[in-house]
């Protein structure tokens, strides 16, 4: 509360708000240290009555059966398919971005229709994606999610370059231009370097957006190219000690993640709402 | 706007071969022609493609690609189903959106002004909305046991007495359990961008308040929601899109159960086409679901022009 900030009471309103900076992180963090800590627990452990708030060792035979099982091919077939998905969505829709920003191609319709095409419901396209994907083969195999999921970033990443490069001073590419520089080594050369952080940022999340997607991953996988999420799901309702491989794909699925977005950390912001926030 | 002539400007001793110049002049087109030509094939291709197979009879046993006329979209009004889930849709949406743009507001005022270790908290904070809504709904499921989940342990100890409530499977708990995960999941999310927004806003008009000694609520209402509000609409827009088309956490959660009780409309649209492959049924309730969506952004983007 910016407003109670008297002399008399600031160390203590400064302790409160630790108190409260506290409380709040331990309770948004619980679930998350407790999908953490099953992870390392014996069956014993994971279905004690009452629940055991920590494993009695540390033991990774949770993960040592993803391993053995071949369990982890799905974390490997999804970092094959967003990864290459991002960089895909990156290369096309930045060049995209830079198009609309320095030449207005289009005009504001074609900014508005391609940002319309990120508003369509995933389930309302799934189903006709998935007659015509059964039509080509293309079911269950690495080319067509990679399609996908390229398309599904594509509007994303044309919207959050096109505000990066429009930022750029315009004055630095004519003086590039004037220089003797093409537009592809102007783009290359001035614009590329100026925008890289926000490209960073913004491969960041086209990544985790791919790598979370459930629904499109569950209608066109079966057995070959399963993702992660939805390996995730195939543990449901399964024979005994299905909470130990939950927990353990869990975490292997979410620390790249969490390593992609711990690095950056500042970009956050305008990451996560189209950049209508410049944080 | 700048013309391509610049870029020849002076150049005379590096001009550019014949095809570098083609290639330079239709610039603009090339470099948009692949996106576009990615979402034209993934996007509106089947769109286009849905639209035809809503007007025939299509279904799992019979391949009937004969014209329908309305009949499809007849259907959807005695699908009472299809409301229900539409219904359950829009209770959860109403509950959860409400709450989360609460909570990550007073989370933005808990860390809005600087203090030594504040990057980490944030940090900390972001995990819940990075990580997989499918692993956020497993997460949940697992808390949530009747047996060896934690959350019972722990109501029991606050109530002094043994609490054991079958949370996705009573009735009475499915939808406090589905809005715990939502709102778990994404009030960090509101919470970044009410933070971001929070500190744009004019100090000056904020010390001059306080030099006035204006009240806590008067300045929320005469500055702080004003100078907000733009910030406030886009998170709900965005949030809202999202919970209207809610679908991972509720497989994780409760796979639309007990019966059909937190069956959502994208879960009984998968369900039509994936279960009961009532292909061209499928296809009218995506373009239902389409026109729902698009009139929700249409009024909610007029709003945001009025209040601008």
């Amino acid at each position: 509360m910016r407003l109670m900030k008297l002399p008399t009471r600031k160390g203590r309103v400064l302790v409160l708000r630790y108190i409260g900076a506290g409380v709040v992180t331990l309770l948004f963090l619980f679930p998350v240290y407790w999908l953490f800590m099953i992870s390392f627990k014996t069956p014993d452990e994971i279905y004690h009555v009452p629940p055991l708030w920590m494993p009695g060792q540390i033991q990774f035979s949770n993960y040592y059966v993803l391993f053995k099982d071949g369990d982890v091919m799905a974390i490997l077939n999804s970092l094959i398919v967003a990864g290459v998905s991002s960089a895909i969505a990156i290369i096309l829709g930045t060049l995209c971005a830079y198009s609309l920003a320095r030449f207005g191609t289009g005009g504001e319709n074609l900014a508005m229709w391609i940002i319309s095409q990120r508003m369509i419901p995933p389930i309302a396209v799934v189903f006709p994606i998935f007659l015509i994907y059964v039509y080509f083969g293309l079911v269950d195999g690495y080319f067509g999610l990679i399609v996908l999921y390229t398309a599904f970033n594509l509007p994303y990443v044309i919207w959050m370059m096109r505000g990066y490069i429009v930022d750029v001073p315009l004055e630095l590419e004519e003086s590039a231009l004037v220089d003797g520089l093409n537009r592809w080594q102007v783009i290359w050369k001035v614009v590329f370097p100026m925008v890289r952080p926000g490209l960073m940022a913004t491969s960041v999340f086209t990544f985790v957006f791919a790598w979370n997607d459930f629904l499109f991953a569950l209608v066109l996988t079966r057995t070959e190219v399963i993702t992660f999420p939805v390996m995730l799901t195939h543990y449901f309702g399964g024979q005994s000690n299905f909470w130990a491989k939950i927990a353990a794909m869990s975490v292997l699925g979410t620390l790249p993640i969490f390593v992609a977005v711990t690095v950056m950390q500042r970009y956050l912001v305008r990451g996560i709402s189209l950049g209508a926030v410049k944080g | 706007m700048m013309t391509f002539s610049l870029s020849f400007n002076g150049t005379e001793h590096r001009r550019p071969s014949r095809l570098g110049r083609v290639l330079e002049d239709r610039l603009p087109y090339l470099i948009v022609a692949p996106a576009i030509l990615v979402l034209l094939l993934v996007g509106l291709f089947p769109l286009i493609y849905s639209l035809i197979v809503s007007f025939q009879r299509i279904t799992m046993t019979d391949n009937d690609t004969s014209f329908a006329g309305l009949l499809n979209y007849a259907e959807l009004f005695r699908d009472t189903r299809l409301w229900a889930s539409l219904g359950h849709t829009a209770i959860i949406t109403a509950i959860a959106l409400p709450l989360e743009l609460l909570i990550g507001f007073l989370m933005a005022q808990l860390f809005i002004d600087r203090m030594p270790g504040r990057q980490l908290f944030v940090a900390l904070l972001v995990l819940p909305t990075v990580i997989s809504p499918i692993v956020a709904g497993a997460t949940w499921r697992l808390l949530f046991d009747v047996r060896f989940g934690p959350i019972g342990e722990i109501l029991s100890f606050f109530a002094g007495e043994p609490i054991r409530i079958l949370w996705t499977v009573n009735p009475a708990y499915v939808y406090p359990a589905i809005i715990i995960c939502e709102v778990w999941q994404w009030s960090p999310f509101m919470f970044l961008l009410l933070l971001a927004a929070l500190s744009n806003v004019d100090q000056s008009q904020l010390e001059a308040a306080e030099i006035d000694g204006a009240s806590y609520l008067r300045v929320l209402r005469a500055i702080i929601l004003p100078a907000i509000a733009p910030v406030i609409a886009v998170a709900c827009l965005i949030r809202g899109l999202d919970l209207v088309r809610i679908f991972d956490i509720i497989w994780a959660l409760t796979e639309g159960g007990p019966g059909s009780m937190t069956e959502t409309i994208s879960l009984y649209t998968y369900v039509q086409g994936f279960s009961q492959f009532e292909t061209s049924y499928t296809a009218a309730i995506s373009f239902l679901v389409i026109a729902l969506l698009t009139l929700i952004t249409t009024l909610v983007l007029k709003r945001m022009e009025i209040a601008r």
